[in-house]
């Protein structure tokens, strides 16, 4: 197992190494000139050429391409083209709101989809059972901006039972900057009424960036529970005399969360990478809104930091996934 | 003279028939499957009214002109009725032509888009699968890092540096979207691998070329076609995507993601502007998802869920 994950953490960095080199040449062979772009339309050849010297644009690819990597290493992430701020600082700002939406979305999808998959497989065949795998079906095909805007429309511009974007009440000061996740911050300087704004603002996207990730959990687990529970084990269990519950609780579920749990690091990337849609429908500060904003005006150097950062994320998450299989099944932990 | 001819065709018929005996009895096993689930069979018909509406597309509407850049003022913003089913939007044009028209486009993307990631991603599966080696070892890892950031994200770093664009978007979704293949194929070729009609054909002298072309290939079909059913739904949510945060298909084309964003404007009081778009991307996915449901249960029922 730990030469598993010495092997799984060394392909990482080779990854991460080969995603720099992606991202460089995808922003280095395009047609468009970024220099003509950040000098504004109205700009001269001369202009032009001092932007150029200034972003270091003028240099040859390779050596632009190392002084880029050796920035990273020491994260710095290069300066916007748009807004002239260090990205590394934009990142740093909006990167917690980013995050604490897809937890929050994520635990959403992990605790709904296995509760549903386990009674739709242990209710198999009910009327039950049907509702849930019709949602299930529908909730992979919603385009999910379209999803979101429909439950904008309904929940808080019609009903009123939400706000409609933003992270906490205008009227509201955040609370204190400790973790950089409104839930949490507000909670440790007990701030109810800042906890209960940004609770509110939450739930919404959350849902929406959750819904396709529910649906496709609640399929798996309850397809992996059927498959388990016709094992030749859990028939001897029953055999045994054991109640059912305890047959289900223990060691179905044991044994059905493991494909799951491989379809939930996959979600976790796949969640990431919805938050550009979500952000931007909810007006939601995170890096997700932050990427389309700089994609718009072909700002490429904050794109390429929510690419990295966001496959980082990604890649650790993965490597999660690998040591929890150890803890849910001993025979990965001997091998 | 006649009798002579229609026999002999009757015997052409009849050889053919008992040539491919196993071929049809496959071909109605499964039809038979397709027909008896009752969602496949749902997928087939949303799909094929699909593409009769992508065909005949023009033709269908009151308003062929409105797909492109026609105004009318005096009609702008006017509720879902009986002359305009789905609303008017903000420089009067019939919505229900647009969504209608712009099924062509999203045809013709998402054909392209699978279409490349296939050409792409198959043979590059194949080679890492059969041959192996450290071709195959470099081939895996640069999927690798292709496939370690989501997909639309990776389309939007590419966008953001060709420029926005419908062309752009599929040139990136392609981009971003042949490792899938490369994944499945793989690892498909490299159980085929070690068959032993593979070892009879080596036997026999075919060439690898040969061999992997021609044994390995055919062998990998199933999964291909109904995962590329599944990524023409996917494709469509994908481009749908891009469109709608403004650096996909360019106004006044009438892509359903890029109405959607505008649409999204004249909300709450115009709620059918965007609304209706947005009904047809889930039709449509829908529709590819439910027909490539089917496919696996008939072509590959092992890789069921």
């Amino acid at each position: 197992m730990k030469a598993f994950l010495i092997r799984r953490f060394g392909l990482l960095v080779i990854t991460l190494f080969g995603l720099t080199l992606v991202v460089f040449a995808v922003s280095h062979v395009a047609p468009g000139d970024p220099a003509r772009l950040a000098a504004g339309p109205d700009a001269n050849q001369e202009q032009i050429e001092l932007v150029r010297k200034e972003f270091g644009l003028d240099r040859p690819l390779p050596v632009q391409y190392l002084t880029y990597l050796g920035d990273l290493l020491r994260g710095d992430f290069g300066r916007s083209i748009r807004t002239r701020h260090e990205v590394g600082q934009d990142i740093r700002d909006f990167l917690p709101a980013t995050l604490e939406l897809v937890f929050f979305a994520m635990l959403l999808a992990v605790v709904l989809g296995i509760t549903f998959g386990i009674l739709a497989a242990v209710y198999r065949d009910t009327w039950g059972d049907h509702v849930l795998r019709l949602i299930s079906i529908g909730g992979v095909a919603v385009p999910m901006f379209w999803l979101a805007l429909m439950l904008q429309l309904l929940f808080a511009l019609w009903l009123n039972l939400v706000p409609s974007g933003g992270r906490i009440a205008l009227t509201m000061s955040p609370p204190t900057r400790l973790t950089g996740f409104f839930l949490v911050d507000s909670l440790l300087s007990w701030n109810w009424p800042a906890f209960r704004s940004a609770l509110a603002h939450l739930l919404l996207p959350a849902l929406v960036l959750s819904a396709p990730s529910l649906a496709a959990v609640t399929r798996m687990m309850r397809a992996d529970m059927l498959d388990t529970i016709s094992r030749e084990f859990v028939v001897n269990a029953r055999a045994c005399g054991l109640p059912e519950r305890l047959i289900v609780a223990k060691y179905v579920l044991k044994n059905a969360l493991i494909p799951t749990l491989t379809l939930i690091g996959l979600r976790y990337g796949w969640m990431l990478g919805g938050t550009v849609l979500v952000e931007t429908v909810f007006d939601w500060p995170g890096i997700g809104q932050y990427a389309v904003q700089s994609s718009v005006s072909s700002d490429f150097l904050p794109v390429m930091a929510v690419t990295l950062v966001i496959g980082l994320n990604f890649a650790l998450a993965n490597l999660l996934v690998d040591m929890l299989y150890g803890v849910l099944d001993p025979r990965v932990r001997q091998t | 003279m006649g009798e002579g001819m229609s026999s002999a065709a009757g015997t052409w018929w009849v050889r053919f028939r008992e040539e491919r005996q196993s071929q049809f009895r496959e071909w109605q096993r499964s039809a038979y499957a397709v027909f008896r689930n009752p969602l496949s069979l749902v997928g087939l018909a949303i799909v094929g009214a699909f593409l009769v509406v992508a065909a005949l597309g023009p033709g269908l509407v009151t308003y062929p002109e409105d797909a492109a850049g026609a105004t009318h003022l005096d009609r702008k913003l006017t509720a879902p009725s009986a002359a305009h089913w789905f609303g008017t939007d903000e420089v009067g044009r019939d919505i229900f032509s647009r969504v209608i028209l712009g099924t062509r486009l999203t045809l013709r993307i998402s054909l392209i888009v699978v279409g490349v990631a296939i050409l792409i991603g198959v043979p590059l599966g194949i080679m890492a699968g059969y041959a192996g080696g450290w071709p195959g070892e470099l081939i895996m890892r640069i999927t690798d890092v292709f496939l370690a950031v989501p997909g639309l994200i990776l389309a939007i770093a590419i966008v953001a540096s060709l420029g926005p664009g419908i062309t752009n978007a599929m040139i990136a979704l392609s981009l971003v979207w042949w490792p899938g293949y490369v994944r499945l194929v793989q690892g498909k070729a490299m159980a085929i691998r070690q068959e032993s009609f593979i070892e009879a054909a080596r036997c026999v002298g075919s060439s690898r070329w040969r061999i992997a072309f021609g044994e390995v290939l055919p062998n990998c079909a199933s999964p291909i076609r109904v995962k590329a059913s599944m990524d023409m739904g996917l494709a469509v949510l994908g481009a749908a995507g891009l469109g709608f945060i403004g650096i996909g298909a360019q106004p006044p084309a009438p892509e359903w993601g890029a109405m959607i964003s505008a649409g999204r404007n004249y909300l709450p009081d115009r709620w059918w502007y965007a609304t209706f778009p947005g009904a047809a991307i889930f039709l449509t996915v829908l529709g590819w998802n439910l027909l490539g449901d089917g496919l696996r249960d008939v072509l590959d029922p092992r890789s069921r869920l």
